[in-house]
C-alpha cells in the first residue's frame, strides 16, 4: 500500500491514505518523508510517529523561535512593524520577543553595527545559549550598506556567524518574515551545525 | 529661471551656473545691516554677504561676546556649535556658533578662526547646552576647548585615532575596538545627594547600549542610592554612521538617502530639510505642486513620528495595547508613501528641485481617508490613558525640566513646547507655505513626561488640521520638478531623442549639481525640533561640508540632569517621552 504525504512536501509527518472501511488497517500509520518505505510495528494498536531524533528536534526548534531583536537603527522600526498587529509574526511562531540573550535562540541584528557597538554585539551573542541562530537584517548588518566609512562595520559576519542575510534598506516586514521562514526550513533540514 | 515646460523641444535658455561663482543670498542686504549693528555694538568684525548676521570673533574674546549676546541682546537659545576645516588657510579651523533669540525671532552666527595647536575658551560657562557640541567638535576636528570639564571623545570609540572630519582623514580608515577599550564610566554624584544619609548601599548600574527600554543604542550609567538615582553618565555614539563625512564624499543628489536615515521615524522631513537647504544655495524656486506634496507628506510623517513615540513610550510603561493599536494607522501612512514612491520607511522621495516622481492619481482621496480615520485612533488612546490612574502615577511630575533649563540646554520642538515655550520653526520662519494655514502651536505646563505626552497628542491633531485644509485646497497643477537641466534630469524620451537633453543628462550624471561657492543654513521643524542643515559649497559637485543640526543631541544631554533624584522606572518613562532617535543623535 503506497503512502501519500500531506500537502506540504517539507512536512515531516506523512499519513497513509485512508483505508476503505472494512479492510484491515496496516501497521505503522505514520512515516517520515524519505522514509516512506519503512514501517514500524504498531505494537499497542495506537498511532505511532517514527522519525530521526534530529528531524524531530529540528521541527520543534524551527517552529518555536524566540527572537532577540538587536535593533540599532532604521531596521528595528521595520522589525517592530513585523511584530505588531498588521503583519503579526506570531502566525509563524516567532513572536516571543526576548530582550535577554539568555532566553533567546534567534538574534535578529536589525540596523547598522558600528565599531563602537561591535564588542557589545559579540558579548551578547556569546551570552546566548546553544542552539543559536543569527539573521542579519538589512544592507548594513549584511555588508555595511552604503556606509563605507571610518566607523561602520562592513557586515556583522566580521565578528559573528550569520545564518540568513535579508537584503533591503530597510527590508520590508514581508522580507524579514521570508527570512525567518527560510531560517526555519534550514533548521528543519538540520543544516545548521556549529 | 526658464519659463519653458519640461517637455518642450526648445533647449533651456536660462543662465548656466558657472563654477566658483560666489553665492549671494536674497536676504544678504538685510542681514548685513543687522550684522553691522551687532558688530558695532560688540566691537567685532562682520562677514558680509551671508544668509544670517555673521560675526567674526577673535578666540580670546568669544566668551565675552557670547555673554553679551546672551545677556544684553537676548540670544538665549544655543542652537548649534560646529567646526569646518580649511587645511590651506593660515588658521585651519572655523568654530561656528549659532544662536537664536526667542524674544526677537532672529538668529546670529559667530565664527572663530583657530589653528591646530590652539585652543578656544569653552563657552559652557555661558551656554551649558554647548557641552556635547564642544565635545563633538573636539572628537571630529581635534579643536580643544579650554575649561571644558569633560573634553573626551563622544561619537567615535575609545580606540579611535585621529579626527575623522578633518579633510586629510581617509574616510575608510577604521580602527579596531575590542572589549578592553570600552570606557569604564563612573557617574559623578550630584552635589545635592553627596551627603545623603541612608541605610542603602550605593550601586552603579549600567543600562544599555542594548537594552529594551533604551530605544536604540543609548548607554546610561547610573549610581543608585537605594532606588534613587544620585548620579548619571551617558555615553552615545553607538550608531555613529558618519553622515557628515559621507556627504562630503558623495554628490549633492547622492546625499539625500543619507538624510533619510537621520531621524528614520520621519524621513521625509529630513529629505525636505536637506533639499531645501541645497535649493536655497542654488536659488531655486520649487514648483507649487512639489511644495504642496512635501508639506502634506511632512505632516503625515510628523504624525507617524509621534505615534511611534507615544506607542513605544506606553510599552515601556506596560501598556502594550496602545502600541499594537497605534501601529495600525502608522502602517496606513506608510501605505500612502509607498503609493507615491515605492518605499515605506525611508522613501528618499524628494529631489533637489522637486520630487522624484509625481503622486498617484488617487493621492488626495487616500490622504482624505487617512485624515478621516486618524482622529479615532488618537482619541481612543487618549481616552484609554490620559485619565488612567496608573499612567498618571507614572508620568505626572516625572523628570521635569524648567523652561529656563530647557532653553539653556538648547531644547527645541515638542520637548521645549512642553515647558510652555511656544517656539515652532513652522511659525517662526515659515517655509513651504505654512504661514497660509490656520493652526496653533500647542504648549503645556510643567515640562514633565505628562506634558510631553499632551503636547505630542495635540500636535497630531494640529497636523490633521493643516492636512484637512491642504486637502480642501486641492493639488496644484503643474510639474513636480523644476525646469532647469542643470538640476533636474531631462525626461528619458528627450534624452533618447535630443542632443541637448543627452548632453544635459550626461553632464548632470558625471559632474553633478554644482552650486555657487558659499555657505547656507536652512531649518525645518522635524519630529523632535529644529532640524537644520548647514552646507558649505566650494563650487564642485561634492558638498565641502554638510552639518546637520540634530534636535535630539541637544535634548539628550539634559537627560542626566532630568532623571537625577528620580527612580529607574521614572528614567525609562522619561526617556521614551523625549523620543531620542539614535540615528539623529549620533548621525
Amino acid at each position: 500500500m503506497p503512502t501519500q504525504r500531506l500537502d506540504n512536501p517539507n512536512s515531516i509527518i506523512a499519513r497513509k491514505q485512508a483505508e476503505p472501511p472494512g479492510e484491515q488497517p496496516e501497521k505503522g500509520l505514520i512515516t517520515l518523508p524519505g522514509e516512506a518505505d519503512r514501517e514500524i510495528e504498531d505494537l499497542a494498536g495506537a498511532t505511532y510517529l517514527t522519525s530521526k531524533l534530529d528531524a524531530m528536534v529540528g521541527w520543534a526548534r524551527g517552529n518555536s523561535l524566540w527572537p532577540l531583536p538587536f535593533g540599532t537603527a532604521c531596521c528595528a522600526i521595520e522589525f517592530m512593524s513585523m511584530v505588531s498587529s498588521h503583519y503579526d509574526i506570531s502566525r509563524f511562531g516567532a513572536e516571543v520577543v526576548r530582550f535577554s540573550p539568555r532566553q533567546a535562540d534567534l538574534m535578529i541584528v536589525a540596523g547598522t553595527i558600528v565599531d563602537k557597538m561591535a564588542p557589545v554585539l559579540k558579548k551578547i551573542y556569546d551570552q546566548m545559549p546553544e542552539p543559536k541562530y543569527v539573521i542579519a537584517m538589512g544592507a548594513c548588518a549584511t555588508s555595511g550598506g552604503f556606509y563605507r566609512m571610518y566607523h561602520v562595520m562592513q557586515g556583522i559576519d566580521e565578528i559573528i556567524p550569520v545564518d540568513i542575510w535579508v537584503p533591503g534598506c530597510p527590508p520590508t516586514p514581508e522580507g524579514l518574515m521570508y527570512g525567518i521562514l527560510k531560517l526555519k526550513e534550514k533548521i528543519e533540514r538540520g543544516e545548521i551545525r556549529r | 529661471m526658464s519659463t519653458l515646460t519640461r517637455y518642450s523641444a526648445i533647449p533651456y535658455t536660462g543662465p548656466a551656473p558657472t563654477n566658483r561663482e560666489p553665492y549671494v543670498p536674497v536676504e544678504a542686504t538685510k542681514m548685513d545691516a543687522r550684522g553691522g549693528e551687532l558688530a558695532g555694538r560688540l566691537r567685532v568684525e562682520q562677514e558680509r554677504g551671508q544668509d544670517l548676521p555673521t560675526l567674526l570673533v577673535e578666540k580670546e574674546r568669544i566668551v565675552e561676546v557670547l555673554r553679551a549676546l546672551k545677556e544684553e541682546l537676548r540670544f538665549t537659545l544655543p542652537l548649534d556649535l560646529w567646526a569646518v576645516d580649511y587645511p590651506n588657510r593660515e588658521k585651519r579651523f572655523d568654530v561656528m556658533y549659532q544662536l537664536y533669540s526667542l524674544d526677537n525671532n532672529e538668529r546670529v552666527r559667530l565664527k572663530v578662526a583657530v589653528d591646530e595647536d590652539e585652543s578656544v575658551d569653552s563657552s559652557m560657562a555661558v551656554y551649558k547646552g554647548f557641552d556635547w557640541f564642544e565635545r563633538e567638535a573636539y572628537d571630529m576636528y581635534g579643536v580643544r576647548f579650554a575649561g571644558h570639564p569633560n573634553l573626551r571623545r563622544i561619537l567615535t570609540h575609545e580606540a579611535f585615532q585621529g579626527h575623522a572630519l578633518r579633510k586629510d582623514y581617509d574616510p575608510a580608515q577604521r580602527w579596531l575596538c575590542t572589549e578592553k577599550d570600552v570606557a569604564k564610566l563612573i557617574p559623578k554624584i550630584d552635589p545635592r545627594f553627596e551627603n545623603l544619609d541612608t541605610d542603602f548601599e550605593r550601586v552603579t548600574l549600567n543600562l544599555g547600549p542594548s537594552h529594551p527600554a533604551t530605544h536604540g543604542t543609548l548607554r546610561i550609567v547610573v549610581t543608585l542610592d537605594g532606588e534613587k538615582i544620585i548620579g548619571t553618565e551617558q555615553e552615545i555614539g553607538y550608531l555613529h554612521r558618519c553622515f557628515e563625512k559621507s556627504c562630503e564624499t558623495h554628490t549633492y543628489q547622492q546625499a539625500i538617502p543619507f538624510t533619510d536615515r537621520l531621524n528614520y521615524m520621519s524621513a521625509i522631513i529630513n529629505n525636505v530639510g536637506y533639499c531645501m537647504a541645497v535649493e536655497k544655495l542654488l536659488g531655486l524656486e520649487v514648483p507649487a505642486r512639489a511644495q504642496y506634496v512635501r508639506l502634506v507628506l511632512s505632516e503625515f510623517m510628523r504624525i507617524a513620528d509621534h505615534l511611534v513615540c507615544i506607542g513605544t513610550n506606553l510599552v515601556d510603561m506596560g501598556a502594550l495595547t496602545n502600541f499594537w493599536y497605534l501601529f495600525q494607522p502608522r502602517e496606513e501612512i506608510y501605505g500612502l508613501i509607498e503609493a507615491c514612491c515605492g518605499a515605506r520607511l525611508l522613501p528618499s522621495y524628494t529631489r533637489i528641485g522637486g520630487l522624484a516622481v509625481d503622486v498617484p492619481p488617487n493621492f488626495l482621496e487616500d490622504a482624505q481617508r487617512l485624515v478621516n480615520m486618524m482622529p479615532k485612533y488618537i482619541d481612543d488612546v487618549d481616552n484609554l490613558v490620559a485619565r488612567n490612574k496608573i499612567f498618571l502615577d507614572r508620568v505626572v511630575g516625572v523628570a521635569p525640566i524648567s523652561a529656563q533649563d530647557a532653553i539653556d540646554f538648547g531644547f527645541t520642538g515638542p520637548c521645549l513646547r512642553a515647558c510652555g515655550v511656544p517656539f515652532d520653526v513652522r511659525k517662526a520662519t515659515p517655509y513651504l507655505g505654512y504661514e497660509t494655514y490656520e493652526w496653533d502651536v500647542p504648549i503645556a505646563d510643567g515640562g514633565d513626561t505628562y506634558a510631553r505626552y499632551l503636547v505630542r497628542m495635540e500636535e497630531m491633531r494640529q497636523s490633521l488640521r493643516i492636512l484637512q485644509q491642504a486637502i480642501d485646497r486641492g493639488l496644484p497643477p503643474g510639474p513636480v520638478m523644476v525646469d532647469n537641466p542643470y538640476v533636474a534630469l531631462p525626461p528619458k524620451e528627450k534624452v533618447y531623442n535630443e542632443m541637448e537633453s543627452l548632453i544635459y543628462h550626461f553632464k548632470l550624471i558625471m559632474h553633478g549639481i554644482q552650486p555657487p561657492v558659499g555657505e547656507t543654513y536652512f531649518q525645518v521643524e522635524g519630529g523632535n525640533g529644529e532640524l537644520g542643515f548647514y552646507i558649505v559649497s566650494d563650487g564642485t559637485k561634492n558638498p565641502y561640508r554638510v552639518r546637520s543640526r540634530p534636535p535630539c543631541f541637544a535634548i539628550y544631554q539634559a537627560y542626566g540632569q532630568m532623571i537625577t533624584g528620580q527612580t529607574i522606572p521614572d528614567a525609562i518613562a522619561a526617556l521614551g517621552s523625549l523620543n531620542i532617535i539614535a540615528g539623529e543623535l549620533d548621525r
